[in-house]
């Protein structure tokens, strides 16, 4: 591979600018070295990839991904009718209302509670790490075939048949919709421990003479402590971690693909966005998709920025 | 010293770039999806193609078939072959979105196999193979024709005829008095009265037989058939809004809540393990499963088609599945990409025997061949043929995707979910008439 001739002359390069003796050139060169394969990537696999939707969203591409066959606006007046593409909104809408507070506050408890823990502090903050090392796929494979499985020889179904509870077909049931707690709960598992470790990195941010201060000034228990202090110490933190939960919400594919498939009563825009691509080949609306989802995303994230002050100076 | 430093600076940055641009064009290359890889053993030889230059390279994809041994089959095939080096690109999970991205790209295959949509004709992504077809079109089966033709001409050679059969274990019917199905009716009765604490009447794939995503959806078409309708008419309108139809998607509703089909199984409809383990007494499944089912439960099963909706109201079915070889347009070796299906699924019935019969059961697309493959002529798999000769429903290639995901979302909606029939089905007609719009204006 290109990799370690790559890697030499970049070793090579350093000394020179160390020794005080590169010019303007030199530094400038030194930086499209190190910046420009960086560049050249991005370009090519990012930039190029969006504006190339952004023009076959405006054609019809059926088959084929060479725009050519104009249609306007057409692509998305056809998506923001009442429609799948609506209703997969509507899917992620209930998705988030159930994933974001749920992931927000189990993972904001679990950092208070390990920031209380005086023993063995690493070991308990690596093992509710852990699970995020784990591939979704994975997770929605172990979640599908072995946690949650219909038959009688599932995790959960042999717990329920010890209390007498007939099997339940957890992914194919939709009254009660029991899909939704397998759904919510693979994600849970794998994603708390992430923004545990934030919520932890807020809490130990947090000087402790706040803390002795509200003491001396009668903060009498814990929830008032919580209430007044971390609570408002850590909103850089739950702003940021709110935003990337909802991000990642909208985001949502892989367990839906894996545990659902091409189901119309659970499927977040990416599944159908897919499903429009890969399966339908119907590319001119399949961009047309991503582009509004994308824009959502960004109005969502300016809005939230606006209103909670990401990135403001404290 | 100076000129020395200037000199080794150039050499760097050159270097820097070269290597970026090699790595960026590798990525470039890899996006294509496994097809690098010939560039390597083939040197420049690949591009020259013709009958007097080195052998042309053909790259051919297939998706991942179940039956042990296939894989090392295909290999076999392709090593044997004269007049070209044919690399083979084996595929298990997503076959269809792989094959996709091939096909509107430049490194996709030479030859793959697919089920033909009028969708890959228009866009002109696939060649027709009438001139290598000509002399024994007579010897494959209207309904294979059929499915295989877009505008009079052909498209795909049948590799190999799969169907569906309803296998049921004759042992636990007998025992509870139920006799195999002849009608929905009759269907959801023994499906409720074979169903017990451990085992479940009827297994029709954890989606229900309604949701197309990882090979399920499949009774979207019985469901229609049953009643003698079908995806779309004769003139190309759809046919899936009938009253009888409807009256269908209602037993299919019943079916799911009588709580006697089997869902959340480890595997799905077409694998066989979830029947031959006890988990259902009855199985939608496929032919190809049954040497696998033969080896572990011996003679205590049977078939029959998807039964007829009543003894008056429609008539059995099945489905007319497979695949076939296709040549992409795209391909730099159309010619001998053709030669190649030629050699392989039109003459070399020695090959097509063995891949249809020796590991699933496939029915052999040439008429000639199926009629005297030993292995069909008794038992189970000759009541298989039989319903295969009689009900099998042909694919209309006019029948795209994007209508069948309109439809399959439709059909999710009301025996899933408990979805008004009507209006559901009515949007799925709103979708496929704008496709159909689009097809044929």
């Amino acid at each position: 591979m290109s990799a370690p001739t790559l890697a030499a002359p970049a070793a090579d390069m350093a000394p020179p600018a160390q020794r005080g003796r590169g010019r303007i050139s030199g530094v400038t060169s030194a930086f499209w070295l190190f910046v420009g394969p960086f560049v050249v990537g991005l370009v090519i696999f990012v930039y190029v990839p969006i504006a190339w939707s952004v023009i076959l969203s405006f054609s019809r591409a059926q088959n084929t991904v060479t725009p050519g066959d104009w249609v306007g606006l057409q692509n998305y007046i056809d998506l923001l009718r009442p429609g799948p593409f609506l209703d997969s909104l509507i899917t992620f809408t209930i998705f988030a209302a159930f994933i974001v507070p749920l992931t927000f506050v189990l993972s904001l408890g679990l950092a208070l509670l390990l920031n209380q823990v005086r023993i063995m502090r690493a070991f308990f903050r690596s093992v509710y790490f852990l699970p995020t090392a784990c591939s979704y796929v994975v997770a929605s494979l172990v979640w599908k075939l072995s946690i949650f499985n219909g038959v009688r020889f599932g995790l959960a179904n042999t717990v329920l048949s010890w209390f007498g509870v007939d099997n339940i077909a957890w992914l194919a049931t939709t009254s009660p919709p029991w899909y939704w707690l397998v759904i919510v709960t693979v994600r849970l598992w794998l994603q708390i421990g992430f923004y545990m470790i934030l919520f932890l990195a807020g809490l130990q941010r947090i000087s402790p003479e706040l803390y002795e201060a509200a003491a001396v000034d009668g903060a009498r228990n814990a929830w008032q402590t919580f209430r007044y202090i971390t609570f408002p110490q850590l909103r850089a933190t739950s702003v940021a971690v709110l935003l990337l939960l909802l991000i990642n919400a909208y985001q949502a594919f892989d367990e839906f693909f894996n545990l659902v498939g091409n189901s119309s009563f659970a499927r977040p825009p990416l599944v159908y966005l897919y499903y429009t691509a890969q399966f339908n080949q119907d590319f001119g609306h399949g961009t047309a998709g991503a582009v509004i989802l994308a824009l959502l995303i960004m109005i969502v994230t300016l809005a939230q920025g606006r209103i909670f002050g990401f990135g403001r100076a404290e | 010293m100076t000129g020395q430093r200037i000199d080794r600076r150039r050499f760097l940055r050159g270097l820097g770039l070269g290597a970026a641009a090699v790595g960026a064009s590798r990525l470039l290359a890899a996006c294509g999806g496994g097809s690098t890889g010939l560039s390597g053993d083939q040197g420049g030889g690949q591009a020259s193609g013709g009958a007097s230059g080195p052998k042309p390279a053909l790259n051919v994809w297939y998706h991942q078939y179940g039956e042990a041994g296939t894989q090392q089959a295909v290999m076999r095939y392709a090593k044997e072959y004269p007049d070209a080096t044919v690399k083979v690109q084996w595929t298990p999970g997503d076959y269809t979105s792989k094959l996709n991205a091939g096909l509107v790209s430049t490194s996709g295959p030479d030859v793959f196999e697919s089920q033909l949509n009028i969708d890959q004709v228009k866009s002109g992504q696939v060649v027709a193979l009438d001139d290598i077809i000509g002399d024994v079109k007579s010897d494959y089966t209207e309904a294979d024709l059929k499915s295989s033709t877009v505008d009079g001409k052909i498209y795909q050679v049948k590799m190999v005829d799969d169907m569906g059969v309803l296998y049921y274990r004759k042992s636990i019917l007998d025992k509870a008095g139920v006799m195999p199905p002849a009608s929905i009716d009759d269907l959801i009765s023994a499906s409720k009265a074979l169903n017990t604490k451990d085992q479940k009447g009827l297994f029709i794939g954890n989606d229900a037989g309604v949701t197309p995503s990882f090979g399920g959806g499949s009774l979207l078409g019985p469901i229609l058939w049953t009643v003698g309708g079908d995806y779309l008419t004769a003139d190309n309108k759809p046919g899936f809004t009938t009253p009888e139809v409807k009256e269908s998607f209602a037993k299919m509703r019943e079916l799911f809540l009588s709580k006697s089909i089997l869902l959340g199984a480890p595997t799905d409809w077409w694998d066989p393990s979830s029947f031959t383990q006890g988990l259902a007494a009855m199985q939608w499944c496929g032919l190809w499963a049954m040497p696998g089912i033969q080896k572990t439960i011996g003679d205590d099963f049977g078939v029959v088609a998807w039964p007829a909706f009543s003894a008056s109201v429609g008539k059995p079915s099945t489905f007319l599945g497979g695949w076939g070889a296709m040549v992409s347009a795209k391909s730099a070796n159309v010619d001998a990409a053709k030669a190649y299906i030629k050699w392989l699924w039109i003459d070399n019935t020695k090959d097509q025997e063995d891949f249809n019969l020796s590991y699933g059961f496939h029915i052999p697309p040439r008429k000639s061949l199926a009629a005297q493959a030993s292995k069909l002529q008794s038992g189970p798999a000759a009541d298989a043929l039989k319903i295969f000769n009689d009900d099998a429903v042909a694919n209309n290639p006019a029948w795209t995707p994007k209508m069948n995901n309109a439809y399959a979302d439709a059909a999710t909606a009301i025996v899933r979910k408990g979805g008004d029939i009507d209006s559901n089905l009515a949007n799925a007609e709103k979708a496929v008439n704008a496709e159909l719009n689009r097809l044929f204006g």
